[in-house]
């Protein structure tokens, strides 16, 4: 009993920071409707500024005047990128601010490997609060008691302004229609900016915060960035109370897993997400998301055609380009085009999901990693040939996708997206923590390719063949009825049903032929590695090739080629450079004011504009 | 007062205004009649730069208002209720009062809460009920009334009377005699032809987004097979 009651109070401490971070998350999304990655960046920049002033500033008061000094720098810093970088891309098609806000997790890392250094910091104790206080016998550190008071103080101050002042008032408004308080005289602009101040200043004092218990390192970005997720969507996008209601249970739960179920800590939190997004599909105090309700409906999609004559000729110049390389190229070169053509299938297997089915999957990854792992697993322990291993790998990542499309397709919007990706970083954890049958962090090694496969050049051929190939059925599959009927679906899910689409049946199916082709480029990516590792499966993984698919272009078909093959051309030449983050999120940042229809969208609309083409070409 | 000189305005590739131009004046009640889909939404939109037109030009009180955003062209005193009332359905009445609050303006009637309350009784009893509780008619009456919080000098109506009770048009016809006598300009856009000779100075009928007669009611009377050709029996 004693260490129960100990146990909630470390848990309900260790909510804090979380909650703090996920309710600034949750207002930034509620108001703008930009889902930003970035939110993580920004909390550990609070925690690396609050470190900085606290050497400066002595003694209690400079404790606290620093936690509160981070969390207001990191509400300015916040205020900038909302102003440099988001404010020119919100009239972009939903979701494309993502790309901006991952541009942002890049420049920071890099910004604070430059300024703070690789070192991991040591977070100082809080001054007067070293001790621990004795609850029923049990030592609970007294660190842990003052953010047991502080959180709910935050919280009800939130509250405050949002339900009792006119602030919050036209915050609340601008949630619903934006647009429409804007018709009322409101500068929307200024509200957007000030929520997403607020909301970064929030992630600043939670990641200043956590100081004391935690400290801070070059890796909390991401590694806060799925539990807040997590925690928004289990509370319900934009809601405080379920931020924090959700908040309490995650870290509740995750301290009792910690004492008696060690391996579950990783995949815990998911699953709660799992159970709850099941029972309740827009979390616990979330509402229904009605496309278009908030005043941002964009372009109407264009209807796609065949590729005219024209861009088959170009096509088939390429692909011809591409197969004759062996004989002009070095062998290096040859493992280059490799990878690229393994990332374009991967990337081009999100975008028939995205931007045919209109199906945001956050966690494309676990397909990818997940065919990867399924060759490997075959290989490794049941000593299947290589050729087998490699038919079988795309087909348990579809089956796999078929499973969890089941799950998801019950939601829609962000927290379909979320549901997507909570699946991939189970997986992902699975794999890491399953040390004995999956290597864990050591990955499998070993797994070669046949003999008469193994030559650079023949290698490439097989590459190249199940690329194009994949590539151009993806496309062919756009124009066949079954294409037809995934976008109706996509465009008007009541319309669809009503002329008798089987919506959900065609939305699964795709799902899990867009796994089964992710899986097919993880075979071959695993193959010509000869080996994988869990980070296959990571978030940043799938992120990757969104940002890929958006970059491109959602609404061309080829734009998922198009930013593969860009993203991976920058990426080459950038690694070679120290600060190569910073570089490449500067490009994806300015790729995206720029061209806020993505590469093939914008050249397209361009060349439209000087009469190069006509519409209905590419 | 209002000018609207030749806008173009574009739904995607469709062409929904087609070199519209009207005036309005200060202190008239002007109605903008046409079918379905005839363009008045569009037009009224238009003007608070909603729908953005690529080619014309309006300007209000002598400014040109092309191109500005929304906020600022409703700062100038010209205020909009949309026609799907589009009331914040989870704020409460009085919240959703707040949100349309602007400082007062130098020749425009400053209301208050109050004022609108004694305008709209019924709103007045259900000033604590979230707007999603209300009936249709207490909506319309809520988006009315939320724009008037913003102290406009001039109201763009857009179908006031679309899907509403008998009783709460005669209340609406009432309200907009007795914004008139205060010396607000309105343009309204009707399908119900009965509405708009009740509130009007004089009408602007367009079909397909062009104009097809602009004069007063009398005139519009005078000739029956305009009425009967561009609006609905």
């Amino acid at each position: 009993m004693e260490l129960f009651v100990a146990q909630i109070i470390t848990g309900l401490a260790n909510a804090s920071s979380l909650f703090l971070v996920a309710c600034g998350l949750s207002l930034i999304f509620g108001v703008t409707r930009i889902v930003n990655f970035a939110h993580g960046s920004l909390y550990m920049l609070g925690a690396y500024l609050g470190y900085t002033f606290m050497q400066v500033l002595p003694g209690a008061l400079g404790f606290w005047s620093s936690i509160l000094l981070a969390g207001v720098s990191v509400g300015v810093i916040g205020i900038l990128v909302e102003m440099l970088v988001l404010r020119p891309v919100y009239k972009a098609p939903e979701l494309f601010q993502l790309v901006a806000t991952f541009g942002v997790i890049l420049v920071i890392q890099d910004i604070a490997l430059i300024v703070f250094g690789p070192e991991d910091l040591l977070g100082p104790r809080a001054p007067g609060l070293r001790g621990v206080f004795r609850v029923m016998g049990e030592p609970v550190p007294k660190y842990d008691i003052i953010l047991l008071v502080i959180t709910p103080i935050v919280a009800l101050a939130l509250w405050y302004l949002i339900t009792q002042t006119r602030v919050g008032v036209l915050v609340r408004a601008a949630t619903q229609d934006r647009e429409m308080v804007s018709a009322l005289g409101v500068n929307q602009a200024w509200l957007f900016t000030g929520v997403f101040g607020l909301g970064s200043a929030l992630a600043g004092l939670g990641g200043a915060l956590q100081l004391p218990k935690g400290g801070a390192d070059l890796l909390m970005d991401f590694h806060i960035l799925a539990p807040v997720f997590v925690v928004v969507v289990i509370g319900g996008m934009g809601s405080l109370p379920g931020a924090y209601l959700a908040a309490v249970i995650i870290s509740v739960l995750n301290v009792f897993a910690v004492t008696y179920l060690p391996q579950s800590t990783l995949v815990l939190m998911f699953v709660v997400m799992i159970v709850v997004l099941t029972i309740r599909p827009y979390g616990l105090f979330g509402r229904e998301e009605v496309a278009g309700e908030h005043g941002q409906v964009g372009e109407p999609e264009r209807p796609i055609k065949p590729a005219s004559p024209r861009v088959q000729l170009l096509t088939s110049v390429f692909i011809l380009l591409l197969a004759m390389m062996p004989i002009y190229s070095a062998s290096f070169s040859l493992v280059f085009t490799t990878d690229v053509l393994i990332f374009c299938l991967f990337a081009a297997s999100l975008h028939f999901l995205l931007g045919l089915g209109g199906l945001v999957s956050f966690g494309h990854a676990a397909y990818y990693g997940g065919g990867a792992y399924v060759a490997a697993l075959l290989v490794t322990h049941a000593n299947t040939p290589m050729e087998l291993a490699f038919l079988l790998a795309p087909l348990g990542a579809g089956i796999a996708a078929l499973v969890i499309g089941w799950v998801c397709l019950r939601l829609t919007g962000v927290y379909f997206a979320m549901l997507t990706l909570a699946f991939a970083q189970l997986l992902w954890s699975l794999v890491f923590q399953w040390g004995e049958v999956t290597g864990g962090d050591d990955g499998i090694v070993n797994i070669w390719p046949s003999e008469w496969l193994k030559p650079t050049i023949v290698y490439y051929y097989l590459t190249l063949l199940f690329c194009v190939g994949g590539i151009l059925l993806l496309r062919h599959i756009a124009h066949s009825p079954f294409g037809y009927a995934l976008r109706a679906a996509r465009d008007s899910k009541r319309q669809a049903e009503s002329t008798g689409i089987d919506t959900r049946k065609i939305q699964l199916l795709a799902f899990g032929f867009a796994g089964f082709m992710g899986g097919l480029a993880g075979a071959l990516f695993v193959f010509s590695k000869g080996s994988v590792f869990p980070n296959e499966l990571e978030i940043a993984r799938s992120f990757d090739a969104l940002i890929v698919v958006f970059l491109g272009g959602v609404k061309t078909l080829a734009g998922g080629v198009a930013g593969g093959v860009f993203f991976k051309g920058i990426e080459d030449i950038l690694l070679k450079f120290e600060y190569w983050r910073l570089v490449m999120g500067l490009l994806i940042i300015f790729v995206v004011v720029l061209a806020p229809e993505g590469i093939v969208g914008s050249l397209r609309k361009g060349a439209e504009r000087l009469n190069l083409i006509k519409s209905k070409d590419m | 007062m209002l000018r609207i000189d030749a806008i173009n305005s574009f739904y995607g590739k469709a062409h929904v205004l087609r070199d519209l131009s009207f005036n309005v004046c200060k202190g008239h009640v002007v109605a903008l009649l046409g079918r379905n889909g005839a363009g008045k939404s569009t037009t009224m939109k238009s003007i608070m730069q909603l729908v953005r037109p690529s080619l014309g030009k309006i300007t209000f009180k002598d400014e040109d208002i092309t191109g500005l955003p929304s906020h600022q062209i409703a700062k100038l005193g010209l205020g909009y209720v949309p026609e799907d009332r589009r009331i914040f359905t989870d704020l409460t009445v009085v919240e959703n009062l707040l949100v349309g609050r602007q400082p007062p303006r130098e020749g425009a009637v400053t209301w208050s809460q109050e004022m609108l309350f004694d305008l709209f009784p019924n709103l007045a009893e259900r000033r604590n009920n979230r707007g999603k509780a209300l009936s249709g008619g207490e909506q319309q009456m809520l988006t009315i009334a939320r724009t008037l919080m913003g102290n406009p000098s001039f109201v763009l109506l857009d179908e006031p009377s679309e899907g509403v009770a008998p009783v709460i048009i005669e209340q609406m016809i009432k309200v907009i005699g007795q914004l008139k006598s205060e010396g607000l300009t309105v343009l309204l856009s009707e399908q119900n032809l009965h509405f708009a000779q009740a509130v009007s100075d004089s009408a602007v009928i367009i079909e397909s987004g062009m104009k097809m007669f602009d004069g007063t009611l009398e005139a519009l009377n005078s000739k029956p097979e305009i009425r009967d050709a561009y609006l609905a029996a």
